[in-house]
């Protein structure tokens, strides 16, 4: 008899569940939003990177793995983001479908230092951003095809949402004239951003945030602040805020506030969801702008 | 001629003149230099050379907390960091003098548990702003704030090391002498461990923990191959780490460098310098004497 019982048990996950949600894993907060709305309440999404996180240097811990070991789908950005991805994904022995969220974006390469890089900030353009939306779909629906058109009738409307926010980013923009389209902020996360909606984002730290910066690059921005009398500097809510206040001290421009860029702020902050994100940062944008 | 001393002034004034972060950044340097010239000197005199770099471990729980608490506030972090620096080194300290476990070992012991439990802190809150980063802080974003902590910090440390100077020393060459005389050596020895926590806390402002014990201890280590009376060796420290921080400023401006390794690197190949060419023990002098300086002592003789 006990043993029967146990041999049902041990049959008992093999037994395709009814009614099942979808455990996925994304890798940070802006993805994970986004997978969460495409998902709605047919998907659990985990988050690895919280919001105000720093997707560039993350130390995942065992619960992490944890996670990952027992999700259904794992869906990462891509475009070199997230380096440390694949080691946790072989720590944790999870052999599922990574779906990459970028797939299909046209990826921009940044020349520093003489080396070229990938930018991988793709979403801050919001064309990228249905392209995530459509992809994200696409991999839920692989992973539970039961459930494809609740996850497609969903992607449709936000979708539209999305190409909504896209007009109204640009008609903001087109209040600012061409020549005044320059802005600070601490780490190049705006070049989708920039090439998208036609602005120049210049930034002190390299493409990624652990680069320590150098005397002589902190200079030539000073310079160029002067030179062009650029008065929209801007603090990212994930870096150290230290050098854009040495660079607005230098150049008595006053600081902006903070954008979001790579990280969603906590529920009851001002950025929870991606296009909360834009609505936050496009006023504060526009107004630093007109200054210039 | 005319054109030559533009030049230099181009290359070695005009980055100071033109921009007030060099400046605040050499500012720091040199109120650094002065608190943590002497501070390297005594390590190494103690034969504690070692020390400053478990006390930059020990600090990093408070400096979470601090975080943890107030964000990246520079007050709650100094202040945090100083609390359990200098918990750290009292119990270190007063353990050792309480049983018969040496200093270093005791010492070692409250480190690692500081350093243990400042990394499951961070952890704990998950990966927020990268502390490394935080640790690291950067020489070229000194504001005013930091500046007057760290210029603060080097006028405390001064004073109260000419106060207790003459004790100080006496525990350095003859602790059993001090010993002799009561609980007094104890306190000595506590407060310049507090001021030797209090400096890291400075330079953890402006370079980063891991960088200022670098400021710290290469320039003490360097002077002790060119004089021998403290007072000598505390000046010559004090002198090579603003020359490194003045230098490393320098090539962190015309060549593109990060600046704290750059200072920390210049401050290195003096002390290496210092090794082979010092007045006093160098290995040039020891292993290739000049032969006539013999000649001309013995003659004397």
């Amino acid at each position: 008899m006990k043993r029967i019982l146990l041999a049902a048990l041990l049959l008992l996950p093999a037994l395709p569940a009814e009614a099942e949600t979808l455990d996925v894993v994304a890798s940070f907060s802006v993805l994970g939003e986004i997978v969460q709305e495409v998902a709605g309440d047919r998907a659990v999404v985990h988050t690895l990177v919280g919001p105000d996180g720093d997707a560039h240097s993350f130390e995942p811990t065992p619960n992490d793995a944890k996670t990952l070991g027992s999700a259904d789908l794992v869906i990462v950005n891509g475009l070199g983001l997230e380096k440390w991805m694949e080691r946790l994904i072989e720590a944790s022995g999870y052999k599922g479908i990574v779906a990459v969220a970028s797939r299909g974006v046209h990826p921009r390469l940044m020349e520093e230092e003489g080396t070229s890089a990938t930018d991988p900030h793709a979403w801050q353009d919001l064309a990228n951003g249905r392209l995530y939306v459509r992809n994200v779909a696409d991999a839920l629906a692989t992973a539970d095809p039961a459930d494809a058109a609740y996850f497609n009738a969903r992607a449709k409307s936000y979708d539209a949402t999305l190409s909504a926010l896209d007009a109204w980013v640009r008609a903001e923009i087109a209040q600012v004239p061409a020549a005044k389209r320059r802005v600070i902020t601490t780490h190049d996360a705006f070049g989708y951003f920039g090439a998208a909606y036609g602005v120049t984002f210049l930034a002190p730290e390299g493409i990624s945030t652990d680069a320590e910066p150098t005397a002589g690059g902190l200079a030539k921005l000073i310079d160029q602040v002067r030179r062009e009398k650029i008065k929209a500097l801007f603090l990212e809510n994930i870096t150290s805020p230290q050098l854009m206040q040495t660079i607005a001290q230098e150049t008595g421009v006053p600081l902006g506030g903070s954008l979001f860029s790579d990280a969603l702020s906590p529920p009851d902050g001002p950025a929870p969801t991606y296009v909360d994100m834009f609505k936050n940062n496009l006023p504060k944008l526009v107004d630093g702008m007109e200054k210039n | 001629m005319h054109i030559a001393a533009t030049q230099l002034y181009a290359v070695l004034i005009e980055p100071f003149a033109a921009y007030g972060f060099m400046r605040r950044a050499l500012v720091a340097c040199l109120a650094l230099s002065l608190g943590c010239g002497p501070m390297g000197v005594f390590l190494v005199l103690r034969r504690m050379s070692l020390m400053g770099d478990a006390m930059s471990h020990a600090i990093l729980p408070g400096a979470a907390i601090g975080f943890l608490a107030a964000g990246l506030s520079l007050w709650a972090m100094s202040a945090g960091g100083l609390v359990v620096g200098l918990a750290v080194a009292l119990l270190a300290g007063l353990v050792s003098r309480a049983t018969t476990i040496r200093e270093d070992a005791s010492l070692a012991g409250f480190y690692l548990i500081s350093l243990a439990l400042g990394v499951l802190l961070v952890s704990l809150k998950g990966s927020s702003i990268d502390l490394l980063h935080v640790l690291f802080g950067t020489i070229l974003g000194v504001g005013n704030a930091s500046l007057l902590l760290v210029a603060g910090i080097a006028t405390v440390s001064l004073i109260v090391l000419a106060l207790i100077y003459r004790p100080l020393i006496a525990e350095c060459f003859d602790p059993i002498f001090l010993r002799a005389l009561g609980a007094a050596g104890s306190r000595y020895h506590i407060l310049f461990l507090a001021l030797v926590v209090l400096n890291l806390v400075a330079g953890f402002q402006a370079l980063g923990t891991l960088m200022a014990v670098g400021l710290m201890m290469l320039p003490a280590a360097a002077a002790r191959f060119w004089v021998a009376q403290v007072w000598s060796l505390f000046l010559v420290a004090a002198s090579i780490a603003f020359a490194s921080g003045y230098v490393g400023l320098l090539l962190s401006y015309h060549l593109n460098l990060p600046s704290g390794p750059a200072i920390i690197l210049v401050a290195g190949v003096a002390y290496i310098g210092s090794i082979l060419l010092g007045a006093r023990d160098g290995l040039v002098k020891r292993y290739f004497p000049a032969p006539h300086h013999h000649e001309i002592s013995d003659g004397i003789r």
